[in-house]
């Protein structure tokens, strides 16, 4: 096989266990995301337009959602005769098999896979977040830098800055300091869960932390520091676009809602940088005499007879007649009917909310949400996910 | 998989008065309904019934024709078993362009030797329908037919211009008029025929060989007598789009939620090239009524009664009313639009005022700017 500069291995193993209902059957990079694209479709096309034609998807739970949506890669651009998508589950060995435990482990598990590409660098990133970013720029700060590892970074607000792996820089951006999730943040620079490595170096500390019996086998856990400590160049790189992990509801909801904003701060609709997904093939939206729409994003498929305002509406959805719809983010095939009330709502997958029924209240700031496909009814069943 | 029946898609000659429309592609391609083609519509009923194998016979202005279809994979008919074939013509005489379809066929008779199936439905692309060819090639057999046309019963083409046929107490097809006789009958030609593939041949050969080239008019229009010429009455819907007016018409019926569920999803999905724009955006001062739209528009205006495709843009202020807007055109603010068919990247500046009838909509080229 040809020999690659650089490979991305992307993390979509995650479980999303904030997410609730909306990870109850499918990963949390498979789940819906601004109307017409799903969470990993951002990485991806990161990845198309970044030039990167060789792209590692480490799996583990509930794949099956995820394998249909990726298909082959093509619409990515990573149907390739050299390279392009490969799908890697966990799988047996001749010496037994085991589940990938850990974001380092699951590396490990594939370094044969990686090695056949023979590649200098090998960019991990995730299926978790929404940003547009050219990892080929932060390619060439590596090698400006003359870096081992390049971390990719963002500042974040103080008080959120607890919630991730914080670092601190020196002379040229190298990182002298890497907490993950600390208490007490000393700098406001969060870490993104992107990272160049030279292969070798990488290879070097993976085969080092599997033997490590009280490594938990992550990147920012293990990895990073033990680097750190061994002496490895690190080197930050910052970076200054929208970046918003929606590994929760309420962060779900609200990068949803960044993409109506007046002025969203991720662009959709710019050319350059187009966001690619499987586009379904659905008649055009179709827009009823009684329907009001407002600051929304529509996709094709919807039947809208009643009244959208500040939400996103995926492919199929429909908007029964009288029905007022409010900050809501409502995905695929979800069946509203006439005369329902949704506020701040996310309504997943194929859901049916029937005829005066009311979700979520006028006022409240709570996101209700809706599990796909299931028959919503009346108060006690209705199930609510609060703030987190 | 059904090799039984092959497709043709018969773009030689096809009779069109669209203008502007065709300036600078074939009918085939002129867009329709907010995000198709209008091939798109047969050849995806086509693919719903189960052909795989179909071959497109190209003429002229056939860029936008292979831009459209690519390899054949957003109809499916990209595989090993199956098949997208555009022909255009193979001569390096233009004087033959003039030649009649049967040419055309002859030309290309290996493709048909070399496809096992033992069918033909050959089609042409003006016809805007949702047509499964299964129960027409049932009742083929059934009647022991030669030829079966499928047809429509129609009291107002909405000046779509057809064929139209009479047929006697059994459904066989017994006088057939070209586009504008006076033939007093309800019946109107879609201008999709099937019959046996060594049928066709035969036609193709005799008729040929007596100097006559045109398939319809001459081989079978001609043989009414001689052969078993059966209607196949299709009851869904059917916009005949070769006329402006026909144009106009049939997308402003379209608004009609029925009428449109019926043509994009009865009996299957239609199917077209797809492609990567984000949702539609509605702005906080948007108003949109009784309207198809695209994805990848972004409204900041009014839109009554129209039909929107892919990436319009809608300025604040603007007014759309009984309107086709096609891909990436952009409408200023202010600007007032009633009855007009604005071909793809048309801009109309700020403040415009235009109106057209329903009998004559104002036309924009493609790329003009008014």
């Amino acid at each position: 096989m040809a020999r690659k500069e650089m490979i991305a291995m992307l993390l979509a193993g995650g479980e999303g266990k904030r997410l609730g209902v909306l990870t109850t059957d499918l990963a949390k990079p498979a789940v819906h995301f601004g109307g017409k694209y799903r969470i990993i479709d951002f990485a991806l096309s990161n990845c198309a337009h970044s030039g990167i034609d060789t792209v590692g998807v480490l799996t583990q739970y509930q794949p099956l959602v995820l394998n249909r949506y990726l298909g082959i890669g093509s619409p990515w651009g990573l149907d390739r005769q050299d390279g392009g998508m490969s799908i890697l589950p966990p799988h047996m060995k001749p010496k037994g098999g085991a589940w990938y435990e850990g974001t380092a482990n699951a590396i490990y598990q594939n370094m044969d896979f990686i090695d056949s590409y023979d590649p200098e660098y090998v960019l991990i990133i995730s299926g978790d977040h929404i940003y547009k970013m050219d990892y080929g720029q932060m390619l060439a700060a590596h090698k400006r830098t003359e870096a081992d590892v390049t971390v990719a970074g963002i500042e974040v607000p103080w008080k959120e800055a607890s919630r991730f792996g914080i670092m601190r820089t020196g002379e040229e951006g190298r990182i002298t300091d890497f907490e993950e999730k600390p208490k007490l943040p000393s700098n406001n620079l969060a870490s993104m869960g992107i990272y160049i490595f030279a292969w070798p170096v990488l290879r070097q500390f993976l085969i080092r932390d599997e033997g490590n019996r009280v490594s938990s086998h992550d990147f920012g856990k293990d990895v990073i520091p033990a680097m750190l400590n061994g002496g490895v160049k690190l080197c930050a790189y910052a970076f200054h676009g929208y970046w918003k992990d929606v590994g929760t509801i309420d962060s779900l909801w609200e990068a949803n809602m960044d993409l109506i904003a007046e002025r969203p701060p991720l662009d959709l609709f710019s050319r350059d940088w187009r966001i690619y997904s499987v586009n379904p093939n659905r008649p055009p939206q179709l827009i009823a005499p009684q329907a009001k729409i407002s600051s929304s994003l529509v996709t094709e498929g919807c039947v809208i007879e009643g009244e959208v305002s500040r939400s996103v509406l995926s492919s199929g959805v429909h908007i029964g007649l009288d029905s007022i719809v409010v900050e809501s983010v409502v995905m695929p095939n979800a069946k509203i009917g006439r005369g329902a009330r949704l506020y701040r709502a996310i309504i997943g997958e194929g859901a049916a909310v029937g005829d005066g029924e009311q979700i979520g209240r006028e006022g409240d700031e709570t996101i209700t949400v809706v599990a796909s496909g299931e028959r919503n009814n009346w108060g006690p069943e209705l199930k609510e996910v609060k703030n987190l | 998989m059904n090799h039984s029946i092959m497709g043709v898609i018969n773009l030689i000659h096809e009779p069109e008065e669209m203008e502007r429309l065709t300036a600078v592609r074939c009918a085939a391609t002129v867009p329709f309904g907010a995000r198709y083609r209008l091939i798109d519509f047969v050849l995806s009923g086509m693919v719903n019934s189960g052909v795989s194998k179909v071959a497109v016979f190209a003429h002229t202005k056939y860029r936008s024709l292979m831009d459209h279809l690519e390899s054949g994979r957003h109809w499916d008919l990209h595989h090993r078993q199956s098949g997208l074939f555009v022909l255009p013509p193979a001569t390096g005489d233009i004087r033959e362009l003039s030649r009649g379809d049967l040419y055309y066929f002859y030309q290309n008779r290996d493709y048909f030797d070399r496809t096992s199936s033992e069918y033909v439905i050959i089609s042409r692309s003006h016809m805007v329908c949702n047509v499964d060819l299964q129960p027409a090639l049932a009742a083929h057999k059934e009647r022991g037919a030669d030829i079966t046309v499928v047809c429509k019963r129609m009291t107002d083409t909405m000046g779509g211009a057809a064929r139209k046929v009479r047929l006697d107490g059994n459904g066989r097809i017994v006088a057939m008029q070209d586009h504008y006789g006076r033939m007093d009958s309800e019946i109107v030609s879609m201008e999709m025929y099937l019959m046996r593939k060594d049928l066709l041949l035969e036609l193709v050969e005799t008729s040929l060989a007596q100097g006559e080239d045109h398939l319809v008019r001459h081989a079978i229009m001609s043989r009414l007598r001689q052969l078993n010429v059966q209607a196949h009455m299709y009851d869904g819907y059917l916009g005949i789009v070769n006329t402006v007016e026909s144009y106009f018409r049939n997308h402003m019926k379209l608004l009609n939620a029925e009428a449109q569920h019926e043509l994009f999803s009865r009996p299957g999905p239609i199917f077209t090239k797809l492609k990567d724009e984000p949702p539609s955006r509605y702005l906080d001062n948007a108003r949109v009524v009784n309207s198809l739209v695209a994805d990848g528009c972004v409204i900041e205006g009014t839109v009554e009664d129209s039909v929107l495709f892919r990436g319009v843009k809608i300025g604040k202020g603007a007014v759309v009313r009984n309107s086709i807007v096609m891909q990436n055109s952009v409408i200023g603010e202010q600007a007032y639009l009633e009855r007009c068919i604005l071909d793809k990247d048309v801009r109309i500046a700020s403040g415009r005022d235009i109106r057209g009838t329903e009998g004559a909509p104002f036309m924009a080229a493609k790329r003009k700017v008014v």
